[in-house]
């Protein structure tokens, strides 16, 4: 692959970490209040981060545009975060600071994410549970009226606000309002089911987007000085994951063809506790809270021929507790990651149990015999009752059956310390960013990250770029070449879609693609895999550009050409990850190379030839991607390799 | 499991609509509700006929896009259950089953099964928040909230909007939806300020769109997925009132 030695910069002030926010906050552009109503600015998703920085936007008085595919900005998929939020605001007075939280982030994260950029989410946290509660969100209360905390992901210390087990749904709901609110006030307008489908880059700036109306399929040139993206991750490239089913990478995707670099696309987070699959018409994975994980003991059978049987058959001396074997200290409350390789080694062993042997016990039988079942009525009573809806059984009487689900994705649009992409103007915030999680996203880090770049980043430093490029940015015309280009190239992909008339549908394909990355991009990886993935990604692009068949017209309301679209762009994307995995030849966080792990199993880094961020440049369809670096240096952590044993 | 549905099938708004029938065999009781219509749609490609359109998301019961009214009930037979969650396993094998779209006034069909519910976020533009700027607020403790009131606020909070409460009831009311948003932000302290115009705004609303009002049937309690309980509507009429005696100007609607 080709590679260039004019190493990305990060724009992040030099200096003491502890002030550098404040000074850049100094040091940048204000607008005018008056001048603010001039500028125009897109915002394309509307969940945590976006639908904050629209809020905060048309509170400050610019000019806002706000787009979804959903039939209300209430409905993004932030919405199913169960388990909270982190702050580091100290209330329970156990030693927690902002130096702990940016530490752990760092830590958690493998030593692949930029100090600065942690350091500075770690001080905003205090401020988003302080907006938030301004909002009233319903947040956890102890009997005195005061926030309560509890300890989340192994944390040691208790830093995790949350509002029963729907932390993402009030905190959306918070800023669900605001964004209301300022689309009473005018300030704001929304765009609900519709979808952006092309970026307008016009003299190497971003300044608008193409959408299509969802319902009447109206595609339309829409332009600003700038285009901030909120579009979320993209774990469906694995069909089956806990994503919600219209989550997708298109708007990221189209930003990356037009020129935004896409970072450390390998870097997944797999979760440990979700609901196996049951058959073949499984069309998503939910999660169960990992607190599970707290009360109950993971186990398969020690003998293959026990799978079969029912779990109360097979004694205590016969069934393999291996998390509890393989690490006594942690035990059943090991990392995301290593709980779920392990879940998978067993199961490859041909130890799992459940349909299709993908699937390992958690058991409350010790808990409930410990504390009661009606203790562990009162801690787990939704999930348990979740579990029972899905599956038939009855979890107080039978072990549960988990297995690992793709969850989040720590990749995405590179952007610099000020949130924008290395195509000016285009500014890339919450899951759609790469920005601070590394390689690997702590418990509840996910939506202190999403309002933290929506309420507190963007709008300042939207305003800085918007202020100093004011006099370079020319009013760019409705019939502009690119602007034309842009809706032309939208509409001949459309036409393209509807007009292959083949004989598969757009969900086979994206099984099959799912179900690839799945096994050769999953949660082990090895050289000879991803070469396999390589080879086979673009043969079945191939055959979806030429074997696909999309009913109706591009005029009406059409969830298959909808679905066509995303499909056609995770085909892409999936290449670029596989090549990211390849040529990440060291274990990450949430990237395990098998070529790459300590005698004890463990994920094993290679700081000396990977301590960067990869982020690749689009030259093509099936074309090699241009490699380039952005060096990680840590002057205040210190990188260590973990051990739970 | 084989089963028999009689699906709505309706091109657009202006599109009289009717059901259709499909018999659909091999179905796993495993699968979920929408799951069974994925593998019904899957086939109406594979025979070169337009699938069935719906509105469905998260499927895990939370983002509230899912809905639609199974045999006369809204989200299907069990209690507390988005469609989304709904499994085969509660019919039988043989059902014949009858599929339609949310019916209200307020919420115009676009395709089939989807319609447009833009008058829920109309009605929380109307005040459904509380007026606080982003940068403008206090430390969090200094707002003691007592646990009692934080969780009942907690209990309203908990709607997904998805509009089967309107669906139910026979004046097609919003009732249980405005409520929900009054009862949540006028139990908390930070709410208390905008309480009362906030109830006569979004109530303004709510009559604007076409809803209907609610006359005690309890239907929407019924079928409601998060156990949004009639208690709310009771509080709201109450802030209502008390803002028509307090009120300084006309509420104010959106046309």
């Amino acid at each position: 692959m080709a590679q260039r030695n004019d190493e990305l910069r990060d724009n992040a002030p030099s200096g003491p970490i502890e002030t550098a926010w404040d000074r850049h906050r100094f040091d940048m552009k204000l607008v005018n209040p008056a001048n603010k109503r001039k500028f125009d600015v897109i915002v394309v998703g509307t969940g945590l981060a976006g639908g904050a920085a629209a809020a905060t936007l048309g509170e400050l008085g610019y000019n806002v545009k706000a787009f979804c595919y959903q039939d209300s900005p209430r409905r993004a998929h932030s919405i199913a975060a169960q388990g909270g939020i982190n702050a580091a605001k100290n209330y329970q007075g156990d030693g927690d600071s902002i130096y702990r939280l940016f530490y752990d982030t760092v830590k958690g994260g493998d030593y692949r994410s930029r100090e600065r950029n942690v350091y500075r989410l770690a001080q905003i946290s205090v401020d988003i549970i302080d907006q938030c509660a301004a909002q009233g969100v319903p947040f956890a209360r102890e009997y005195g009226g005061t926030l309560t905390n509890r300890s989340f992901g192994g944390a040691q210390v208790s830093r995790t606000f949350y509002a029963r087990g729907q932390t993402g749904q009030q905190l959306l709901l918070g800023a669900y309002q605001a964004l209301e609110r300022q689309i009473n006030a005018g300030t704001v307008k929304m765009y609900p089911r519709t979808e952006m489908l092309e970026l307008i880059v016009v003299d190497g700036r971003a300044r608008g987007i193409v959408t299509r109306d969802m319902v009447t399929g109206k595609v339309e040139a829409h332009l600003a000085h700038a285009v901030i993206l909120g579009t979320g991750g993209y774990g469906n490239v694995f069909y089956l994951s806990t994503n919600a089913k219209g989550c997708n990478v298109t708007a990221s995707w189209r930003a990356h063809r037009k020129g935004a670099f896409f970072a450390n696309p390998c870097y997944t987070q797999i979760h440990p506790t979700c609901i196996p699959v049951s058959g073949d018409h499984q069309s998503k994975l939910t999660l169960m809270s990992e607190s599970l994980r707290n009360d109950g003991r993971v186990w398969v059978p020690k003998k293959k021929e026990d799978t079969g049987k029912k779990p109360s058959q097979i004694p205590e001396a016969d069934r393999d507790y291996y998390l509890e074997r393989k690490y006594p200290a942690f035990g059943n409350l090991v990392p995301r990651d290593i709980a779920s390789r392990n879940a998978k080694d067993v199961c490859d062993e041909g130890r799992g149990v459940g349909p299709g042997g993908l699937g390992v016990y958690l058991d409350f039988a010790d808990a409930i015999e410990r504390l009661g079942k009606k203790a562990i009525e009162e801690r787990y009573g939704n999930l348990f009752e979740m579990y029972e809806r899905i599956t038939d059984e009855d979890p107080y009487e039978v072990p549960m059956r988990i297995y690992p689900a793709v969850h989040y994705t720590m990749g995405g649009l590179w952007v610099d310390y000020n949130l924008m992409s290395n195509l000016p103007g285009l500014f890339v915030i919450g899951e759609a960013n790469f920005s601070d999680h590394g390689a690997n996203r702590l418990g509840a880090s996910a939506l202190m990250q999403g309002l933290a770049d929506g309420y507190f980043v963007v709008p300042y430093t939207l305003g800085n770029y918007l202020w100093s490029e004011r006099t370079d940015q020319k009013p760019v015309a409705a019939d502009h070449p690119e602007v034309k280009k842009a809706v032309a190239d939208v509409e001949a992909r459309t036409t393209k879609l509807l007009s292959i008339n083949g004989k598969r549908s757009v969900d086979s394909f994206h099984r099959e693609l799912g179900k690839l990355m799945w096994d050769k991009c999953g949660m082990a990886r090895n050289e000879a895999g991803l070469k396999e993935a390589l080879a086979r990604i673009p043969a079945l692009r191939a055959e979806f550009w030429e074997n696909l068949r999309v009913p109706g017209t591009g005029a009406e309301l059409n969830q298959s050409l909808e679905k066509a679209g995303r499909v056609a762009d995770f085909l892409e994307l999936a290449e670029l990850f596989a090549k990211d995995a390849l040529h990440r030849r060291e274990s990450a966080g949430g990237h395990f190379r098998e070529e790459s792990q300590t005698p004890e199993g463990e994920a094993l880094r290679d700081d000396e030839n990977f301590s960067y961020v990869a982020a690749w440049e689009f030259n093509g369809v099936g074309e090699e991607p241009t490699l380039h670096k952005e060096q990680l240096d840590f002057e205040y952590v210190k990188l260590t390799q973990r051990s739970y044993k | 499991m084989r089963l028999t549905l009689n699906v709505w099938r309706q091109k657009g708004p202006s599109d009289k609509g009717g059901f259709e029938k499909h018999s659909l065999s091999d179905v796993s009781p495993d699968s979920s509700f929408l799951e069974m219509l994925d593998v019904l749609n899957e086939q109406l490609i594979e025979q070169g006929k337009e699938p069935i359109a719906f509105d469905h998301d998260c499927r895990e019961g939370i983002c509230g896009t899912c809905g639609m009214v199974i045999n006369g009930m809204a989200h299907g037979p069990q209690q507390l259950t988005t469609t989304c969650q709904l499994h085969m396993r509660k019919f039988k094998d043989g059902d014949e089953i009858w599929i339609e779209p949310w019916r209200a006034k307020a919420f115009p069909v676009l395709k089939d099964l989807v319609v447009d519910r833009g008058s829920f976020d109309r009605i929380i533009q109307a005040g459904g928040y509380i007026s606080v700027n982003t940068g403008s607020a206090p430390d969090a403790n200094e707002i003691l909230v007592p646990k009692t009131e934080a969780d009942r606020a907690m209990d309203a909070a908990a709607c997904i909007g998805c509009g089967a409460c309107v669906a139910a009831c026979p004046n097609a009311s919003a009732m249980l939806f405005t409520s929900a948003k009054i009862a949540h932000l006028g139990l908390v302290p930070q709410g208390q300020p905008e309480r009362y115009s906030r109830a006569r705004n979004m109530v303004a609303q709510m009559d604007a769109e076409g809803f209907g009002g609610c006359t005690n049937h309890g239907e929407c309690e019924a079928v409601c997925p998060k156990g949004i309980t009639l208690e709310n509507i009771a509080r709201m009429n109450r802030d209502f009132v008390k803002g028509m005696f307090i009120a300084r100007q006309e509420p104010k609607a959106q046309a």
